[in-house]
């Protein structure tokens, strides 16, 4: 069986009388994008904030190559290696599209503590910020402030952040959100492609990209994780279409 | 070459021909005068870096000046007073060197900061403004009930502290040494506003939740800003302590640490010489109009206002234009 890179055992998690998830366990394999899909509501955004660290559980753990990560916050958490992507592009929207890329390189090095050599003069951070965006297509536009991107060009820079933490595991949440067909096919094709250095646990509401991209599913209402599988199974999965996809799928 | 380059450059060059025909004209007023600006100016430099690069509104920095100029107080008072400022573990009676003074300004300032930091930097927004004006002040407030230098009535040293080669009374070689001491600053903050640190810095400013994202701690980066600022600031407390040749509790008030950021905001914030044109401009209105009334500072709130609501780049906005992200 393949290994198991990423491990969420049994998180709880709770405000006040909401139940917002409860006892989910899923796990994400080298080499797969696990999607995990569901309604509005459904305790996605939870999810997320437990596994990346922004927020601890209730109860249950999650666990990195075997490591109990529980415990660690989210900056000891994308030390170990875990590379995230935001919801609504989280940049430094000052700064140019190469600083931001850079930024992630420097953390990926620990290269954060230098007080005297310029930054951007640093060949082995460059050339892996540099590596990053022609990865997503943005080396045009390298110079440019992020501020004045499209939206599209965001969401990609939010992966080449990510890329260039050369994570063990990607945790992106709607990278597709807000992106054009055209928009969504580019990503769709790089994170194909990320999938061989990575796995990917893509939470998303694109259907089209899920489908195309995923090897596994799972669906998530009311806190509840209510099948995981391929994606013809879930797709003809009755209790799916009933809470979630509907009889058009 | 980028405008605002231009402007520091002459700027620079004002710092530096201005004093010299001053003293050459027989005007060593205005060379005190401009001696008060610069120094004022390297405590605008500590906390920019602070507010500027990092986004951190203190308004509690008149205590890292207040510590310097303290410092400078205790070390050149037992000197100058015979009596040893240490008898155990070594006999150490007091300094009356600025090297030395200068050394343990940067030192109580850097610690000063790091004990605010450690607290104050948990909290964000208002919270941070009140804690760091709240800490300014307890100091404010010991300083007055601290018989031994002097209390409310601060503390005077008959005369100026010494520099090695130098005649400190002299006001131009006591100006180019205040002036060497600003380019240092503003060299060593400018290579920081370049470096990894810096550029982790303005991404804690600008979105705190990314750098976390990368795998880098927000506190850590902040806290670190916010003592090289303290230190900076107290360095500039001792040197304006000299200046005077007199320290008082003012240095810790409110309003002390209320001037600093004016000269912040007139200048530019976060541009590296909006802090010096912020002093220049401060000092300028306050000899000018201080002249005609002492109500001058209604005027400096109308400018104030004017930059705030106009000019958001400060005079350096004004005279270079927008800052522009470049790489």
């Amino acid at each position: 069986m393949t290994e198991v890179v990423l491990g969420i055992n049994g998180i709880s998690k709770a405000y006040g009388a909401l139940q917002a998830n409860n006892d989910i366990t899923l796990d994400l394999r080298a080499g797969e994008i696990h999607a995990l899909i569901g309604p509005n509501g459904a305790g996605k955004s939870t999810f997320i904030k437990q596994v990346s660290g922004a927020e601890q559980p209730d109860q249950g753990a999650v666990t990195l190559l075997g490591d109990d990560i529980t415990p660690l916050g989210a900056v000891a958490r994308a030390q170990k290696g875990l590379g995230r992507t935001f919801q609504i592009s989280s940049l430094a929207m000052e700064y140019t599209v190469l600083q931001n890329v850079v930024l992630g390189a420097m953390g990926r090095r620990g290269r954060v503590m230098r007080f005297f050599a310029p930054v951007l003069k640093d060949a082995a951070l460059l050339n892996a910020a540099m590596r990053a965006l022609e990865r997503v297509g943005l080396q045009d536009v390298a110079h440019v402030e992020t501020a004045v991107l499209s939206h599209g060009q965001r969401r990609q820079l939010e992966v080449a952040v990510a890329l260039t933490l050369e994570p063990k595991v990607f945790l992106m949440d709607e990278p597709m959100a807000g992106l054009g067909a055209e928009g969504s096919q580019d990503l769709i094709r790089v994170l194909d492609a990320l999938r061989h250095e990575a796995p990917i646990l893509l939470v998303e509401h694109d259907m089209d990209a899920v489908f195309a991209l995923a090897d596994r599913i799972s669906v998530l209402v009311y806190g509840q994780i209510i099948a995981t599988g391929a994606p013809e199974d879930i797709r003809h999965n009755a209790d799916v279409r009933t809470a979630y996809l509907g009889d058009d799928a | 070459m980028r405008r605002e380059t231009f402007v520091n450059i002459a700027a620079l060059a004002a710092l530096f021909v201005l004093p010299v025909w001053a003293n050459a004209t027989g005007e060593t007023y205005w060379v005190t005068l401009t001696t008060k600006v610069v120094i004022l100016a390297i405590a605008g430099v500590g906390l920019n870096l602070a507010l500027g690069l990092g986004g951190l509104v203190s308004f509690g920095h008149a205590a890292f000046f207040g510590v310097g100029g303290y410092v400078m107080g205790i070390l050149a008072s037992h000197l100058q007073d015979y009596v040893p400022l240490l008898t155990w573990p070594f006999l150490f009676e007091g300094s009356n060197q600025m090297p030395v003074i200068w050394l343990v300004a940067l030192v109580f300032g850097a610690l000063t900061a790091l004990s605010i930091g450690l607290l104050s930097l948990r909290t964000s927004g208002v919270y941070f403004i009140m804690i760091t004006l709240a800490f300014g002040q307890m100091l404010f407030y010991f300083a007055i009930s601290w018989p031994a230098y002097g209390g409310e009535d601060g503390l005077s040293i008959y005369v100026r502290n010494e520099f090695p080669g130098l005649n400190t009374l002299v006001p131009i070689e006591f100006y180019g040494l205040c002036l060497t001491v600003l380019v240092a600053v503003l060299f060593l903050v400018w290579r920081i506003s370049l470096s990894s640190f810096g550029l982790a810095l303005g991404a804690a400013r600008q979105n705190a939740e990314r750098l976390q994202a990368v795998g880098i701690e927000p506190f850590r980066i902040r806290l670190t800003a916010f003592v090289i600022s303290g230190a900076i600031t107290a360095l500039a407390g001792a040197m304006y302590a000299d200046l005077n040749r007199f320290v008082s509790p003012n240095m810790f008030s409110w309003q002390t640490s209320g001037e600093i950021m004016v000269f912040v905001i007139l200048g530019g914030v976060g541009r590296l010489f909006g802090p010096v044109l912020g002093a220049a401009l401060f000092i300028l209105m306050e000899h000018i109009l201080g002249g005609m009334s002492e109500f001058w500072h209604i005027y400096l709130g109308f400018v104030l206002l004017g930059v705030v609501l106009f000019a958001r780049g400060g005079l350096m906005g004004l005279l270079a234009g927008r800052e522009v992200s470049h790489d």
